[in-house]
């Protein structure tokens, strides 16, 4: 069978600005080569950084911001797509080969009906008429699983949900009816549960039409699920190539086998005891709504222990921290901190109060000042809290850099010259300097790529252990709160719907709510997608 | 209700309220300011009795409040009041200057408002090469240049040298046919659209640039659509908001800045007619004229609110 795709020593670079150093050229994709049949799926898997996205870009001709292709060939359909020049690459772009990016409310233009959108490469390329594209449009609305799928094009992008939004987006690629398609980071921005559906409907889709795609991804367990090859891609070079099996049973290469086996740190629960935070019956809204985002949320945390706070967004488990900080006074309940009934407004806590309670932000980059130096960011608290200066200001931040295995020469460093995860550690030094009691942790591994977030959480955990700081973990993953909880709530539309030891919280029988985040975390195993659906399958019609 | 006429409403009401503060800031301001009205009437050489007799018949002896309130109500009722140095109901002699001003400023408006649009997208099109270079330095020049030098550079070389237009707009008639009138205005028109395209073109180059950054614009690029569809159907619909507030400052200026280019042209608007009786203490007149150029001011902003309003998706198709 002839390759629809065939890249052959790609190679991209980029001109880089940094800070104090003068511009030069990086590559980012270093000689890679790959070739896709027609019909099949290639999984394109790796850390950010890695190029996965840049290779799919470059499928189309495209370079994001000033990415350049700067070597190379990439044939389609029997064409060198690089040597047609700017009309050859939009006769490419959006006819035979079409996008999904990852965040589709963020892809779709805000200012126009979804249905002019989703048709509109079909309608510009001259592919069919607009009755035919409309048509087309609501045939693949309908089976991607969208509602009212004769009315849904009439809709605004924001009148519509994130999940729906990312179906909306797979049918505006597929519309024009394309010979391959681009999937990058589909369904990564989405809740679990949430993945799940989407995840099946754009397999369903891909099989229906016959289409060919790249699937680009850094969660291998999701990608073996769609994927007949894999290409594992780490620094803009190929690590391993291989059949999905292969790659997700037999991985050749360290790399591969690090990326599979991720996750996996074994955590013993502690029992608990007197706590350091009891959070009782709080029930809080935001100022100027009349919605409860927080339904009457009791929880209790132990000193040393972790409670992981899970749900999915919009489930208030932010809100929850937010209360605790005392940024959101709530209408109802107590905080109840280190054997003392906290106030609820910010304004009434003492310094002492704020230096026991700490907080680290899913988002490093936008919690650090990017004009003061790792050093002055550290030596901040100390100086607030501790009224530290000079040397012995400058020895702590040294200890407290040691302690997060940053050592020798970050002290003077500006954080863009750091990457994600000595970011985040960073953010952790940070709120170590005040000896906290508690830190609150919000989503502080989502924004980072599995190996990078694996060792954070070691971090944390020895962290734990030395100083004996509580944390309380809230994140949507439950791979995380496997490796790291001592105790579970699982918050559902502002309530706690599951709350206790982790051993309890994990362990059957379930509330349909926890049983459903549960089966949609995706496993590292092939089948596994068709598996799950099949038992809901069953299940439903049982009932 | 929905959101989107409760939003109006609170607009279109503060606007209604920010103009009854000002005309207590005009009146207020007026009284405040030294001299005496029947003083400059009358000359120096008034008897003492006379000056008298005229502050009464004027009103000028009543307590403020009172001078205020029979102002307002007069306003509210289309009478503006009398000029005290002609004698003229000034809401006569104003609404044919007025008009005339509306006139200059609406045609200047239909040339420059399209144009810096265009000359936006332009710019953006081709952005950081020799069109949008071009555009820049133009436009810049243009703004740097105070405007009664480009009017007379315009008369000199437009006017006499190549005898295109006439020189001045003196020969302007108001009952004259609209090509007779618009070629006395021709020169007024082309200094006016100089002065006011390069805001609006610079903002409309700023606000489009700034949403050519969206994920959206890529999605568009990578459907294959040219430059100039992704720019026209995907960036411009999600800028209207910034261009339209700064594209109705302009045109408050087009209707009350232009006494410089009134003066320069001769043209018989409402900026002459303030300048004069500003210089002979006429204060009827002079709050007259306040109260129509803050009117004007609050409504084309009061517009440009509604217009961002309407623009957006979110406030139109509420979920």
């Amino acid at each position: 069978m002839s390759d629809l795709l065939e890249m052959k020593n790609l190679k991209i670079g980029a001109t880089v600005y940094p800070p104090d150093e003068a511009p030069h050229d990086i590559e980012i994709v270093k000689g890679v080569s790959f070739a896709l049949e027609k019909g099949k799926v290639l999984g394109l898997i790796g850390e950010s950084g890695a190029g996965k996205s840049t290779i799919g870009l470059a499928s189309m001709g495209y370079g994001r911001g000033g990415v350049e292709i700067t070597g190379g060939e990439v044939w389609i359909n029997g064409r060198d797509v690089l040597k047609g020049g700017m009309k050859g690459l939009r006769a490419l772009r959006g006819a035979e080969v079409t996008y999904v990016a990852q965040s589709a409310a963020a892809a779709f233009n805000p200012a126009r009906k979804l249905m002019e959108q989703v048709t509109e490469s079909t309608l510009q390329h001259g592919r069919c008429s607009r009755p035919e594209a409309e048509a087309r449009a609501v045939e693949l609305f309908a089976k991607l699983g969208l509602p009212n799928p004769e009315t849904f094009g009439n809709r605004y992008p924001h009148q519509v949900s994130g999940g729906q939004l990312q179906r909306a987006m797979t049918a505006m690629a597929l519309c024009p009816q394309p010979d391959l398609v681009v999937f990058d980071e589909p369904t990564t921005a989405l809740d679990v549960t949430t993945q799940i559906d989407v995840l099946a409907a754009i397999k369903d889709a891909i099989r229906d039409t016959g289409v060919a795609a790249l699937y680009i991804t850094h969660d291998l367990a999701v990608v073996a699920q769609v994927s007949d090859h894999i290409m594992v891609l780490r620094h803009g070079e190929k690590v391993e190539y291989g059949t999905a099996e292969q790659i997700i049973t037999a991985p050749r290469e360290d790399y591969t086998r690090a990326l599979v086996s991720v996750r996996q740190i074994d955590h013993p629960e502690k029992a608990p005891a007197e706590p350091v935070l009891t959070a009782s019956n709080i029930t809080a809204r935001y100022a100027g709504t009349a919605f409860d985002v927080l339904k009457d949320v009791s929880v209790a945390l132990s000193p040393g222990q972790t409670l992981a706070v899970v749900g999915e967004s919009g489930s208030g488990k932010s809100t929850l921290a937010r209360v605790i900080t005392g940024l959101l006074p709530p209408s109802e309940g107590a905080i109840d901190f280190a054997g003392r009934t906290l106030s609820p407004a910010l304004a009434g806590r003492s310094r002492e109060d704020l230096r026991e309670l700490q907080m680290i932000y899913q988002m490093a980059d936008v919690a650090m000042n990017p004009r003061q130096t790792v050093g002055t960011i550290i030596g901040r608290p100390l100086e607030f809290y501790f009224g530290m200066t000079g040397k012995k200001k400058r020895d702590r931040v040294q200890e407290l850099l040691d302690q997060i295995e940053m050592g020798e020469g970050f002290i003077d460093r500006y954080p863009a010259e750091l990457s994600g995860g000595q970011k985040q550690r960073v953010c952790i030094a940070r709120a170590l300097a005040a000896d906290p009691k508690l830190i609150i942790c919000d989503e502080v591994t989502s924004a980072l790529d599995p190996l990078v977030a694996d060792g954070i959480l070691k971090l944390l955990l020895d962290l734990q252990k030395k100083q004996n700081v509580a944390y309380l973990f809230i994140t949507h993953d439950l791979a995380t709160v496997r490796a790291i909880a001592d105790s579970i709530a699982v918050m559902y539309q502002g309530k706690v719907v599951r709350y206790g030891p982790k051993s309890e919280v994990l362990a059957p029988p379930f509330d349909d709510y926890t049983d459903l985040l549960l089966s949609s975390v995706p496993e590292m195993k092939l089948g596994w997608l068709e598996d799950v659906l099949a038992h809901r399958k069953m299940e439903s019609a049982g009932h | 209700m929905s959101p989107i006429v409760t939003l109006l409403a609170q607009r279109i009401s503060l606007g209604l309220l920010l103009l009854f503060l000002v005309s207590i800031l005009i009146f207020v301001g007026t009284i405040i300011l030294p001299g005496d009205v029947a003083q400059s009437i009358l000359g120096q050489s008034a008897t003492p009795e006379a000056l008298a007799n005229l502050r009464r018949d004027l009103g000028l002896n009543d307590p403020p409040l009172t001078r205020y309130i029979d102002w307002a109500t007069g306003v509210l009722h289309g009478d503006l009041g009398t000029a005290l140095t002609s004698g003229q109901d000034i809401a006569e002699s104003l609404g044919s200057r007025f008009r005339n001003t509306l006139f200059l400023a609406f045609w200047a408006a239909i040339i420059a408002v399209p144009l810096a649009v265009f000359l936006g997208l332009l710019a953006v099109r081709y952005r950081d090469r020799w069109p949008d270079k071009l555009i820049s330095a133009v436009t810049l020049a243009s703004i740097s240049l105070p405007e009664f030098l480009i009017g007379y550079l315009l008369m000199f070389f437009l006017g006499v040298k190549l005898r295109l237009f006439p020189s001045t707009a003196i020969g302007y008639r108001a009952d004259a046919d609209v090509f007779t009138r618009l070629e006395a205005i021709a020169l007024p028109v082309a200094v006016l659209t100089l002065v006011v395209l390069a805001h609006m073109m610079r903002m409309t180059r700023a606000a489009i640039l700034n949403v050519m950054q969206s994920a959206y614009i890529e999605t568009a690029e990578l459907k294959g659509l040219t430059t100039f569809r992704v720019i026209w159907k995907h960036a411009f619909p999600n800028s209207i908001a910034p261009i339209v507030n700064v594209v109705m400052l302009n045109l408050a200026y087009l209707v009350v800045g232009v006494v410089v280019v009134e003066v320069v042209f001769v043209y018989p608007g409402m900026g002459q007619y303030l300048v004069d009786h500003v210089s002979k203490r006429d204060v009827p007149v002079v709050q007259a004229c306040g109260l129509i150029f803050a009117a004007v001011y609050i409504g084309l902003n009061m517009l440009a609110d509604v217009i961002s309003i309407l623009a957006n998706p979110r406030l139109r198709h509420p979920k």
